[in-house]
């Protein structure tokens, strides 16, 4: 009896083993590309270069935040994300509210809706010019109409252009999202809220957003993390120097590894890996919060 | 009956309204096929005024005003016969899409299913820290993790690669390595995977044990089959996003091996007298992802379902 519980302990000894043993590759893996040479990105963000060697302290950031080029990169996409983000997740679940109705031809719009997020965002970037060149559709709408045409791309109302950019790529993939969150929703405590007389808006607020609160965190950080990457159209339409307005901190990068500087380029990272961090922490507090009550 | 009234009504604006929205969606994806039909001097014609500040000495005629079309005069395949046929240049860069995206999507994959396997048994404090690692990794833009990347890689000497005195066929290799390797282990599907793993009853590891299967079987025939849906959607979110990127190859590849760019970054480049040419670049790009949705929008939508804060 003894020996037979030894035994099995034994193995599940090996089993925990070879589960800690999975996880190796990679652990591998991201200690090579990621976390080591980021504590490399730590020491140069402190050092005067990476030749002598000499520390510095706080002066690379110092040098980072009176550079007008990282200020202004920094300002275009802080204002970009702040924008297109709350937007995105407000639309997408407006329309999943809209689709949680009962209308005709539901999933066909939905897979319309969800289409941008499998087309390449270089195989439609000749409709975006087609359509905000200086001499474009919606500047020809805009004239139709009697109102002031606008360069989209050379002027500072380019954000406009490059926030429906990212929303067309993203609401349908979000939207997609609420709606299996929606239906997951008990649907008695709906009954009960309607049995006792409680009015949509009601509804709305007290039952649904509390239900959909962790999904929305869960969606505010993908879209996050998306709107980094408004890089690439941004860069497919304008290239390396886009209009001031345009000029995103992705530009800033790429265009300080050109000459690299890797103070330059170390500080900056370390300084945007730190604010995501701050954001991370945030959310996971807003997570604890608000998903406490309805996680069972 | 007058509220039943009243929610007809409802019914039927929301419905145009989604309708009108869903067509203004799909529009941008339609515009770009149908104008890959066109002939190369309607492009001019309608286009022409935004290729040519970048090209300079068109002589045809071109029109002041771009004109939107969304149905050719004459339909044809001549795009298609000199993208795919005369001119090789597109297709060897759809070729170096193609040998960048297949392998760090089947690459990560596969230590998804192994990583996630091992984060969702036997879970403890450490696993837990682990894990909460990656997520933070996860979450970081490329802006961030691209230096310790570049740094790494240039140690390795896989960015400079003439520099390595090899063969120039090792040179391309070892630079196409050099985009492929981070993105392996890059922890977005560990992520996503490990939190569906994580939801499949003990109970049938159970049974399957009392059966006499080994761990490695647990992982084969309950895990692997149990996430199929999620790893086919979890697949198709990689696959798209490094069949689109242009971060990665603008800082990591250099010199001569701009020529191994992917079609992604290369399309923004087409100018004039190609110009005829970019819409059918466009969507020959969109193939495989539209084919993609097509096979696997229910997996997509059926996949989603494990998602829902931010913690495993």
């Amino acid at each position: 009896m003894k020996k037979k519980k030894l035994r099995s302990q034994c193995g599940r000894g090996r089993e925990k083993i070879f589960s800690c043993a999975c996880l190796v590759p990679s652990i591998v893996g991201v200690l090579i590309f990621f976390l080591i040479p980021f504590g490399i990105v730590i020491y140069y963000s402190m050092i005067n270069n990476p030749v002598s060697g000499e520390y510095v302290g706080l002066e690379n950031y110092r040098n980072l935040l009176d550079n007008l080029a990282f200020t202004k990169a920094a300002k275009n996409t802080a204002t970009f994300s702040l924008i297109a983000v709350p937007l995105s997740i407000v639309l997408s679940l407006g329309l999943a509210i809209l689709l949680e109705r009962n209308i005709p031809g539901k999933s066909i719009f939905r897979t319309f809706f969800l289409s941008p997020l499998m087309v390449p965002t270089a195989s439609v970037v000749l409709v975006w010019q087609v359509l905000f060149h200086n001499h474009g559709t919606i500047n020809q709408i805009i004239e139709a109409f009697g109102g002031q045409t606008v360069d989209w791309l050379k002027s500072p109302k380019g954000q406009v252009i490059i926030i429906l950019m990212f929303l067309w790529k993203n609401i349908g993939y979000n939207m997609i999202l609420f709606m299996s969150a929606l239906c997951s929703i008990p649907r008695d405590i709906i009954e009960v809220a309607d049995l006792e007389g409680a009015g949509s808006f009601y509804k709305f607020i007290h039952i649904k957003l509390r239900y959909l609160s962790p999904t929305i965190i869960f969606v505010f950080i993908l879209s996050l993390i998306n709107s980094f990457k408004i890089f690439r159209e941004v860069y497919l339409l304008t290239g390396k120097y886009p209009f001031g307005k345009l000029y995103m901190l992705q530009h800033f990068m790429n265009n300080t590894f050109e000459n690299l500087n890797y103070q330059k380029l170390s500080a900056a990272a370390v300084l945007f890996a730190l604010v995501m961090i701050v954001i991370i922490a945030l959310l996971l507090i807003a997570e604890n919060i608000f998903g406490k009550d309805v996680e069972n | 009956m007058i509220v039943r009234k009243q929610n007809k009504f409802l019914d039927i604006s929301v419905t145009i309204f989604i309708a009108a929205a869903a067509i203004l969606f799909l529009m941008p994806t339609v515009l770009t096929i149908a104008n890959s039909f066109m002939t190369s001097s309607e492009i001019n014609a309608n286009y022409g005024v935004m290729f040519s500040n970048m090209s300079g000495g068109e002589k045809t005629f071109i029109s002041e005003d771009i004109n939107l079309k969304f149905i050719p005069d004459k339909v044809t395949l001549d795009q298609y016969k000199s993208v795919l046929i005369k001119n090789v240049d597109y297709l060897m860069k759809f070729w170096n899409s193609v040998i960048l995206t297949v392998p760090i999507t089947f690459f990560q994959l596969l230590l998804a299913v192994v990583t996630s396997y091992g984060f969702s048994r036997y879970p403890g404090k450490i696993k837990g820290l682990i894990f909460f690692v990656y997520i933070i990794l996860m979450l970081m833009p490329a802006q961030v993790t691209l230096v310790p990347n570049y740094l790494v890689l240039d140690k390795f000497g896989m960015i400079e690669t003439q520099e390595l005195g090899v063969s120039q066929e090792m040179e391309r290799f070892v630079s196409r390595l050099a985009i492929i390797l981070p993105a392996v282990f890059s922890p977005f599907s560990i992520f996503l995977l490990t939190k569906v793993m994580k939801r499949i009853p003990t109970s049938y590891v159970e049974a399957a044990k009392l059966d006499g299967a080994g761990e490695i079987q647990i992982m084969t025939k309950i895990y692997l089959p149990m996430c199929k849906s999620a790893l086919v959607s979890i697949g198709m979110l990689v696959f798209i996003d490094y069949w689109n990127m242009v971060e990665q190859p603008l800082v990591l590849m250099k010199g001569d091996n701009t020529s191994l760019h992917p079609l992604s970054v290369f399309l923004s480049q087409i100018s004039g007298a190609e110009a005829g040419l970019a819409f059918a670049v466009g969507a020959v790009y969109m193939i495989p992802t539209i084919l993609m949705f097509l096979y696997g929008e229910d997996y997509l939508v059926e996949g989603i379902t494990y998602s829902g804060g931010i913690k495993g």
